[in-house]
């Protein structure tokens, strides 16, 4: 229990991937909480990533959890875009809202 | 038991439950405004965990870009956002028995998968890039000495998912306003005296 080990991180990762999918869930209305809960779920990736990385001695595993971070980066730049758009156009950013194309 | 296991296992633990508690209370805040700024503090624990995992470069690249990038513009965008966020909250609890079934789905599939899985034996002969030996050069070094040889082509294409992230958001939140007055160096140039001055000729006592 005291010597942490990969299943520490993992379990940790875990708990915080779902809690994203939960977050998904729980705010259905507020795009931006959605957005928080991607980054929430990519931050659980990299920690997989970096553990087992930091576990199995090799590096691949921190350079792709460094792409992951630059398509985070890069997600959250371009959502937040639309939101501003959509915003601007509509007034509102409720997700219910959004039912133009009646999907 | 040494006691740099013990003060590792105190430092996992604390930096694991407040980033899980920061996680919670990003995804359950009443204010927006609130959320991320425990996205941050979700954050700076996370770097805190790679640090503890020896990923130094990682953990730093992580508080620079979510902490000084991404939180930045989120908080940006829920402040410029003249929203009513009292109203977004409402029918919360309506999710909540879906959600909680889909969460507690994928935390037992999650619980699954860790119990079914084992590394394969000869995992040495399968690595990639071994990590530099303590004392040697860091892990900075390391990862540098990585990037950019063998792995230069996907960090160019890191850079251009970057660039087009870019331009994409300029190009959908940039409007062009009308009524501005700006400067037109062609028409500017373009001008000839006979577009648009006219000599009149005026006789006494008779106006134009």
């Amino acid at each position: 229990m005291l010597a942490i080990g990969l299943a520490h991180y993992l379990t940790v990762a875990a708990i915080l991937f779902t809690l994203g999918i939960f977050g998904i869930f729980l705010n259905r209305k507020n795009v931006i909480i959605i957005l928080m809960s991607v980054e929430l779920m990519l931050l659980a990736v990299n920690i997989n990533f970096v553990a087992f990385s930091a576990f199995l001695g090799d590096l691949v595993g921190q350079i792709f959890a460094m792409f992951v971070l630059t398509v985070a980066a890069a997600e959250a730049a371009i959502g937040l875009a639309i939101i501003v758009v959509y915003f601007r156009n509509r007034g509102t950013i409720a997700v219910e809202d959004i039912n133009l194309m009646k999907g | 038991m040494s006691a740099s296991v013990i003060v590792q296992a105190i430092c996992f633990y604390a930096f694991s439950a407040v980033l899980l508690a920061s996680g919670v209370m990003v995804i359950a805040s009443r204010n927006p405004v609130h959320s991320v700024l425990f996205l941050i503090l979700a954050f700076f624990n996370a770097a805190a965990l790679f640090l503890l995992l020896g990923a130094e470069f990682l953990a730093l690249i992580l508080v620079i870009v979510y902490v000084g990038a991404v939180a930045v513009l989120f908080l940006f965008v829920v402040m410029m956002l003249d929203i009513n966020f009292v109203e977004l909250r409402q029918g919360v609890l309506q999710y909540l028995p879906v959600g909680a079934v889909v969460g507690i789905i994928l935390l037992i599939e999650l619980v699954f998968v860790f119990g079914a899985w084992v590394v394969v034996p000869n995992v040495a002969a399968s690595i990639a890039a071994p990590m530099p030996l303590a004392g040697g050069i860091s892990n900075t070094q390391a990862l540098g000495a990585l990037i950019y040889t063998r792995y230069v082509y996907a960090f160019q294409a890191a850079g251009l998912v970057l660039l087009v992230a870019m331009i994409g958001a300029i190009v959908l939140t940039h409007r062009a306003r009308a009524g501005v007055r700006r400067q037109d160096i062609a028409r500017q140039v373009g001008r000839r005296r006979e577009d648009t001055l006219e000599i009149v000729k005026v006789r006494p006592r008779q106006g134009i």
